[in-house]
């Protein structure tokens, strides 16, 4: 950018400000990934205790018992791991939808407004939308969806159980509202990114609007999709208030997508403020460990693969 | 017509149609949720809400003054932290992108964002909560500044990047040494930007509840001190939320209104100051 040789023919002085100040920079750019290690050893020494006494245990057993000082989160993980993948069984789909509308399909002037509104549903504080499940998702789902499911498909074991409105089912449905607009954001993005030419070479073939999407577009944007669907699980699995609201906070594992659950961020929040005892603060700090290598890992694979479509810093995360 | 073709023509307005669907049902929460809030929230909103302390439990009444300046606070503590850190790495980016810091950096910065906003909370909790023994305005600052970091830093990359190489090198060529450019050259042609940014980043961590919940904890009267527990506005919603109270709950309605109404004016304002900047370039 700036040529550095700008500052040779001037006075040292002017040299030595330069270079004083491109260290500065430098030092604050680096803060990202130096807080993200401060980070991870934080919550390693933090979580220590738990880590030397259950180890990989951990994540495997289902006790989670303060009292007798036994923790294990298989529970939680799988009430975050199946609220997640219901979001993004509805999400995908439909943000997949949305995106080919917006980067396909609809004239110019009604992109910047729709693509604007997704935006604005991702700037709704969870907590609000959280406050929204309570007092009518909810509802809604106890009265209307889970008998109608119960009703049409009820054989199937993951239908069956009292309606109960607070469960599973609940938590992905409120979870996929919350990622769909980082589903929409990024596979936007990647689509857009897809050079005209090969729109161009599948229309001089005679294909439908349709069919070079399929057939052009799509494939050549499959990696940034894919990148975009692990960003959307990923915000999934760390979600914490909106699901914490509706999931019931019941730590058990039950076939019906219609019983309460658990998830890894609903406990810690539920519990941290109140936990006592190095054990159970260490218990749930290494729960948070899991949850943020497990982000981090999917964040990772998710900007490399983005990056492989989108050349550049053209779009931001959000 | 040939029949194939007719085939062919019918899919591709079925998908149409059926991606159309797709973004109706995806903005349906979005206006469900503002209608919901506009219902109960306005009815509940009162000058009590913005002038009192909470009340006592179960008791009708009260209001959510402090807890509306808590989150005023707590905003400009994270704002101290993460708008000098954000900006000038971001400008680092954005005037040396090829350097190795760079790539990593800005790697990280889109990582970072990733990273559950629940965990940003047990960061600070280790941090500065552990070691001063009690839950403070300054922990919760510091988890809302360490998330605005990558979104600043991100978002002030991308404007810098958009000022004209010419302005930069015709400040160059009066012999302006580098730092003064950047500094008072490149960076206020790009202030509406940087400055837009930071808003939308201010407004997403007004919203947000779960690192707060052991760092800032909440606090039913006045802070004093940024080094005790103080309210926040999402704080606030979420225990009356959860409450069994009815008077709480429509607090809690009144008290996302406002939270709701902040980020979309923020957001709405920011997004026409930035088109009216495009089209006067």
């Amino acid at each position: 950018m700036g040529s550095p040789q700008g500052g040779r023919l001037v006075r040292d002085t002017a040299r030595t400000g330069d270079q004083w100040f491109r260290l500065l920079l430098a030092a604050m750019a680096a803060a990202v990934p130096f807080v993200i290690g401060t980070m991870v050893v934080a919550l390693i020494a933090a979580a220590w205790p738990a880590i030397l006494r259950f180890g990989a245990r951990f994540l495997i057993t289902t006790t989670w018992d303060p009292v007798a000082s036994q923790f294990g989160v298989l529970s939680f993980v799988y009430g975050t791991v199946v609220s997640s993948a219901l979001a993004l069984l509805i999400a995908v789909p439909l943000g997949l939808g949305v995106s080919i509308f917006l980067s396909e399909l609809v004239p110019g002037w009604l992109r910047t407004p729709i693509s604007f509104l997704v935006e604005l549903l991702a700037a709704i504080p969870s907590v609000v939308i959280g406050l929204w499940g309570i007092f009518v998702l909810v509802p809604w789902v106890r009265t209307t969806a889970e008998p109608a499911l119960q009703a049409s498909l009820g054989f199937l074991p993951l239908f069956r159980g009292p309606p109960l409105g607070l469960g599973l089912l609940t938590a992905g449905l409120i979870l996929s509202v919350m990622v769909v607009p980082f589903v929409v954001a990024v596979s936007t993005a990647v689509m857009r990114a897809v050079p005209t030419a090969q729109r161009e070479a599948a229309q001089a073939l005679g294909a439908t609007r349709w069919e070079t999407t399929r057939t052009a577009v799509l494939p050549y944007a499959r990696s940034g999709i894919l990148g975009a669907i692990f960003l959307a699980l990923a915000r999934a699995l760390g979600e914490t208030m909106a699901v914490t609201m509706v999931i019931g906070n019941v730590a058990q594992i039950r076939v019906s997508l219609f019983a309460p659950a658990y998830t890894i961020p609903a406990v810690i929040a539920n519990e941290f403020a109140e936990a006592t005892g190095d054990l159970y603060v260490a218990a749930l700090v290494y729960a948070g460990l899991v949850l943020l290598v497990v982000t981090v890992a999917m964040n990772a694979l998710a900007r490399l693969l983005v990056n492989r479509v989108v050349q550049g810093p053209s779009f931001i995360a959000e | 017509m040939d029949p194939r073709y007719r085939l062919r023509r019918g899919m591709d307005q079925g998908m149409t149609l059926v991606c159309f669907l797709c973004t109706l049902l995806v903005l349906t929460p979005l206006v469900l949720v503002l209608t919901f809030l506009a219902q109960t929230g306005l009815s509940a909103l009162n000058w009590d809400f913005f002038t009192k302390l909470p009340g006592a439990a179960g008791e009708p009444g009260g209001g959510m003054a402090n807890a509306i300046t808590g989150t005023l606070i707590l905003i400009g503590l994270a704002g101290c932290l993460g708008i000098p850190i954000g900006v000038l790495g971001g400008t680092f980016l954005s005037e040396y992108p090829q350097t190795q810091v760079s790539r990593i950096s800005r790697f990280a910065a889109d990582v970072m964002n990733g990273i559950p906003s629940i965990v940003m909370g047990l960061f600070a909790y280790v941090l500065i909560v552990l070691p001063l023994r009690h839950f403070s305005a300054l922990a919760g600052g510091v988890a809302l500044g360490v998330m605005l970091i990558p979104t600043v830093m991100r978002t002030t990359e991308e404007v810098v990047r958009l000022v004209p190489q010419s302005v930069r090198e015709a400040a160059l060529a009066l012999g302006i040494p580098q730092w003064k450019t950047t500094l008072r050259v490149v960076l206020p042609t790009a202030t509406a930007g940087i400055v837009t940014g930071i808003m939308i980043a201010l407004a997403r961590i007004a919203g947000e509840t779960a690192p707060l919940l052991f760092t800032a904890f909440g606090n039913r009267f006045w802070n004093r001190s940024i080094l005790q527990p103080i309210a926040a506005l999402p704080l606030q919603i979420f225990a009356y939320a959860i409450s069994p109270f009815d008077d709480w709950h429509r607090q809690a309605w009144a008290g996302a209104l406002v939270l709701v109404a902040i980020v979309l004016v923020v957001n709405v304002g920011a997004r026409y100051a930035t088109s009216r900047q495009v089209r006067l370039r």
